[in-house]
């Protein structure tokens, strides 16, 4: 063969830029066309899948072929408007610092949104990562203060929240609370598919979920109910790649989990992380999702020896006035956002998509992260 | 938000923390979820300031070498 087999990665730019040859990418697009007969719908579960897809321009590049179906892999979109209302609701306590990252800042609540609430005095902060709260916990000013970290996230993110819970306790740090949202990517697929009524194929499985997890959290989708799953990462060329696989899978009848990001994925993903995920966090018996509703075991919370950390059970007065108020937790009736993430509608079948809706001023939470299909439709579709 | 970002461990600073370069800007993360300790010049996946995987350049490698060749082939 040529020199490409003593290819070694030189520098950081070349991780991504190798996965997005031009040249590479328009041969797998052939590959693809060549091998695929009849139009596979395939859904892809992550928003960082979705964005890359629009990035680039691959539904179109594919489009006779693959009809790419968006999932509920963003966990800012898939956040019930309910605790939103309740992380704005502890807020409003005198001594709350409410911490959060930075997209879940702006998706609207019932009245307001944690943003609006910070311009209205409140002390909310926007941090990039958990370390940061190890940081405002310890600044004197906030001795007296209760900082509540809004944790969001699915498998990937989840082990960060623990890995600050655990510096927590062995820093005897007494002033962080978490108000947990971690959720779990297999439940909402499952969903999905015992719905019965979708045309999804194949699935694009998460990339950094399975960093984590590893990939036999989706043994379900070609055990249970024959489907492809194939693990993709975010370039071009790995989606391609996972694509290619699925299309093969489909033409020879054999549906199974694979991995087409093997720089970033062992079988069993990593133990470290999920151990401790095991030690902090238990299964919640349902937890809501936007446009789900309630999926049973979908969610994670505290273990309860360590409720005292656990911002659900520290404000639980508080938090049951907000459910005693009538108007709580209600969604836009308008906003399509609960139909998209099941791959039932796309963004354009919004009447308010880039009219009343749009980034500047969203109304539902699929036009607010990067990674939502509406906001990732605004900013690539062609006028 | 699951978005995790490559970048080139150049410095130990101690057991649970590294400084990496993420295409030209230098920040401080914790290694403290990895399985296997850091070494300068690894290539760490980086997710809300900590590292998640190694990232393993002999598959890196061979993910974009096989579909190369097999492209060739069809492409033929
Ligand atoms: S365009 Fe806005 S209102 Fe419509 S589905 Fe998307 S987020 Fe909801």
């Amino acid at each position: 063969m040529h020199a490409l087999t003593h290819y070694s990665i030189h520098s950081t730019m070349e991780i991504y830029s190798d996965f997005k040859r031009k040249d590479d990418i328009s041969r797998l697009a052939y590959v693809i066309d060549s091998e695929v007969k009849k139009t596979i719908n395939i859904m892809e579960i992550c928003g960082g899948h979705t964005h890359s897809i629009m990035k680039y321009g691959l539904h179109t590049i594919l489009k006779d072929k693959i009809n790419f179906l968006h999932g509920p892999g963003c966990p800012v979109c898939v956040m019930p408007v309910k605790r939103i209302d309740e992380a704005i609701e502890i807020a409003d306590s005198q001594d709350v610092i409410l911490a959060a990252y930075g997209d879940m800042m702006r998706v609207p609540g019932t009245d307001s949104s944690l943003i609006k609430e910070r311009a209205k005095g409140k002390d909310v902060r926007m941090v990039y990562s958990p370390l940061d709260i190890i940081k405002i916990a310890l600044d004197k000013a906030n001795k007296d203060k209760k900082i509540v970290f809004f944790a969001i996230g699915f498998e990937t993110t989840t082990p960060m929240t623990a890995a600050l819970l655990e510096e927590v306790i062995s820093r005897g740090i007494n002033n962080v609370l978490f108000h947990v949202n971690h959720v779990l990517v297999p439940p909402p697929i499952n969903a999905i598919l015992d719905s019965g009524d979708n045309l999804i194929d194949g699935f694009i499985c998460p990339g950094h979920v399975s960093v984590m997890t590893g990939s036999g959290i989706y043994n379900d989708i070609p055990d249970k109910y024959g489907k492809a799953a194939v693990i993709a990462g975010f370039e071009p060329y790995d989606i391609l790649s996972g694509v290619l696989l699925i299309a093969r899978q489909i033409n020879e009848g054999r549906p199974s989990v694979e991995i087409a990001y093997k720089r970033a994925v062992k079988e069993n993903g990593n133990m470290k992380a999920q151990a401790l995920v095991n030690k902090y966090f238990t299964v919640r018996n349902e937890f809501e999702w936007r446009g789900f509703g309630n999926i049973p075991k979908s969610g994670l919370k505290l273990r309860d020896e360590f409720k005292d950390f656990d911002a659900e059970y520290v404000f639980k007065d508080k938090l049951k006035e907000l459910e005693l108020r009538s108007n709580a937790g209600r969604e836009n009736a308008a906003c399509k956002c609960g139909e998209i993430l099941k791959g039932k509608s796309k963004p354009d079948d919004c009447p308010l998509f880039g009219k009343a809706c749009n980034p500047e001023n969203p109304v539902g939470a699929c036009m607010v992260s990067f990674e939502g299909a509406c906001a990732a439709y605004y900013k690539y579709r062609n006028f | 938000m699951c978005l995790a970002i490559p970048s080139k461990v150049i410095e130990i600073k101690d057991e649970s923390t590294v400084i990496v370069d993420t295409m030209g800007s230098k920040r401080l993360v914790s290694t403290m979820l990895l399985e296997e300790p850091a070494v300068i010049g690894d290539y760490l996946l980086i997710h809300v300031g900590y590292a998640m995987q190694k990232i393993d350049e002999k598959e890196a490698a061979e993910s974009l070498n096989l579909f190369r060749e097999i492209e060739n082939k069809t492409a033929q």
